[in-house]
């Protein structure tokens, strides 16, 4: 261990030559050995900082952190909302050397088209899990997050996130997001009152790991987070529900008045590069967005069922931006869950 | 305070009067720049308005206060009525952090008592051991206590071992847990203040009332309370105000189903909603009722003093 840690003081020592990097991430997700081999191959000093939701990271930047932060990991509409708030960089291609590494379907994506502020980080869906040993019957609607079946009530922990919960929740009931229809709204506002009593949690960091103790018998949950519960020993299966799910695509995007805009590069960079790529979607078990990835995987990853979904589904729906007069109506639903 | 054990200042003192000024100019400066400024900016983006999406805009509005206080209905258009959703979150937490308090009060004193009691070279002994378990962070103190009381967790799996129940008592994601939790946290908060007093209450004193025939529930009354009521007061406050913005606790044993005052205040700023002056607002109304608890504190302890 000592010469672990001596080691480890003796790659970063060169840091401080190339200057540093701040990373403003998510919690759990990156692997710290392939920090290591950036800081190793670099000789840049990386400081990691985290959040728990797109919102949470939207306002420490909002509130004076934008300057200090080289680099984030926002979702896909969070992209667009930091991009028309003016909060993101711009990069050509040219000082991106595997650019061209970005999978064909994540170039040219609506929230940042021929991809000038990001590159993808790691895509995947959310919808939920159930414990097969509590309950074995037909797992195949969201009914069993909003009208759960007796052997579940009680027994499930919602995601602490508003966006997810009112999407999962308006799939389940056929509405369109950002509506603006009171009949539509009113439905989703007492469908959700109504399935609260048979929740038992809210909370999203937690997610899995009520799945692997026990605290929870099904949970909505991010198809990574499934995988690893899994393979934490909970006899948990990722349900792709009939009345769809939510998909989103993680992405890495170079913050304006970035600090090191170069190591920032750098760093977009080397999460390109397949072998790297690979490394955070073994960790994380989600997909990445890099072509050539494959020879890298894990087994265990490759074939989950969580990252290959049966043929057939219903397809999956990325969040949309509401406008503000419609998310105040969103808002006080939630609020109204959880007052 | 004019409590027994405090020693007025002599005349000797008073020479060094004039260095007080100075002395206490970084006290002041910390006390400006990190509590008085904060709360000033606090109070003014509470009569801002809400930038979409976090931040504010430089008009000047009471939309806060009145999202507060005055329902329109989901859509906004029906007749202003008393809005009683966050009246009832804070009702919540006041009734919740008045329990813990409570309950921190029950233990608390014996607890205090007894260690008071102690030979004086074993106090220290008692006091550090009552601090040990509060060097470990209060988040993994919070979450260590929810392992503990998970259904399958040690507490349900003995007691169903010895056969006192038969299924796991349901314990985590519910309000007892919340207690338990606060109290927890809090206890000592409770216990040293009280100590304090105790320490110094003189014990012959006791004897004096037996001697006069006083039961021991009047002795308690009317000789030990009057005595140890400044630290149980200062016990009691400083269990209440930070259980009162808890969220920590609420949160992780509670399981979230319900905003609690610190919830909503941290859903603001953190949330999908970002509307910063409202989370403003609620904390300044929070400040404004404990500032009130405060204030009736204060004219308790001069009253009590004048009498």
């Amino acid at each position: 261990m000592k010469k672990l840690l001596l080691t480890t003081a003796f790659l970063a020592s060169p840091a401080f030559a190339e200057g540093e990097l701040k990373v403003y991430h998510w919690f759990e997700y990156i692997p710290e050995d392939l920090v290591q081999k950036f800081e190793a191959e670099t000789g840049i000093d990386v400081t990691i900082d985290t959040y728990d939701s797109n919102e949470a990271m939207l306002a420490a930047l909002k509130a004076g952190k934008l300057g200090q932060y080289d680099v984030a990991v926002p979702a896909d509409f969070m992209v667009g909302i930091m991009a028309a708030d003016g909060m993101l960089d711009s990069y050509t291609p040219e000082e991106m050397p595997n650019h061209a590494n970005i999978a064909p379907q994540w170039m040219d994506v609506p929230f940042d088209p021929a991809r000038t502020h990001s590159i993808p980080y790691q895509w995947g869906s959310t919808s939920f899990a159930v414990n097969r040993d509590v309950y074995a019957g037909d797992i195949s609607s969201l009914a069993i997050m909003f009208d759960p079946p007796a052997e579940l009530q009680g027994k499930i922990n919602v995601l602490d996130s508003q966006n997810e919960v009112l999407i999962l929740g308006s799939l389940y009931l056929g509405i369109p997001q950002c509506t603006q229809d009171r009949a539509q709204l009113k439905a989703l506002n007492d469908m959700l009152l109504n399935a609260k009593q048979h929740w038992a949690s809210f909370g999203s960091d937690i997610a899995k790991d009520v799945l692997v103790s026990g605290d929870a018998a099904a949970g909505m949950i991010y198809n990574g987070f499934s995988a690893k519960a899994r393979a934490e020993g909970a006899n948990v299966e990722y349900s792709y529900p009939k009345e769809g799910h939510v998909l989103w695509m993680d992405n890495v995007v170079l913050l304006k008045d970035a600090p090191n805009r170069d190591n920032a590069l750098k760093f977009m960079n080397f999460l390109l590069e397949p072998e790297n790529a690979a490394a955070v979607t073994n960790y994380a078990a989600y997909t990445s967005g890099v072509t050539g990835v494959e020879p890298f995987l894990d087994d265990a990853i490759k074939n989950s069922p969580e990252n290959n979904p049966p043929a057939g589904i219903t397809p999956g729906v990325f969040a949309q931006a509401c406008d503000q007069e419609t998310q105040q109506l969103y808002d006080a639903i939630w609020t109204n869950l959880k007052k | 305070m004019a409590g027994p054990g405090n020693i007025p200042p002599s005349a000797s003192d008073t020479g060094y009067r004039s260095l007080i000024g100075p002395l206490l100019l970084p006290t002041w400066a910390v006390i400006g720049i990190f509590m008085v400024l904060p709360v000033l900016l606090m109070a003014v983006y509470s009569f801002l308005t809400k930038e979409f999406r976090g931040g504010v805009i430089w008009d000047f509005t009471l939309a806060a206060y009145d999202q507060f206080f005055v329902t329109r209905g989901l859509f906004g258009d029906e007749p202003a009525q008393i809005e009683w959703t966050y009246i009832n979150i804070f009702w919540r937490s006041i009734w919740q952090a008045g329990l813990a308090t409570i309950l921190c009060l029950l233990i608390g004193f014996p607890t205090a008592w007894f260690i008071a009691t102690r030979p004086a070279q074993t106090r220290g002994l008692w006091l550090f051991l009552i601090t040990i378990p509060y060097w470990v962070n209060l988040l993994i103190r919070t979450v260590s206590l929810k392992f503990l009381i998970r259904d399958n967790g040690p507490l349900n799996e003995s007691l169903m071992a010895i056969g006192l129940i038969d299924g796991p008592l349901p314990l985590v994601n519910t309000n007892l847990a919340v207690q338990l939790g606060l109290f927890y946290s809090y206890l000592p908060f409770m216990v040293l203040p009280i100590y304090a007093a105790v320490e110094r209450y003189n014990f012959a004193l006791s004897e004096a009332a037996a001697d006069l025939y006083a039961s021991r529930w009047a002795t308690l009354r009317e000789i030990v309370l009057p005595v140890v009521k400044p630290g149980i007061i200062a016990g009691c406050i400083l269990v209440f105000v930070p259980s009162l913005g808890a969220f920590l606790a609420p949160d992780l044993l509670g399981g979230a189903k319900t905003f609690m005052i610190g919830s909503l205040i941290d859903e603001q700023f953190k949330g999908s909603q970002g509307d910063w002056p409202f989370g403003a607002a609620v904390a300044m109304i929070l400040m404004t009722l404990v500032l009130i608890v405060l204030l009736l504190y204060a004219r308790a302890q001069t009253r009590g003093a004048t009498r």
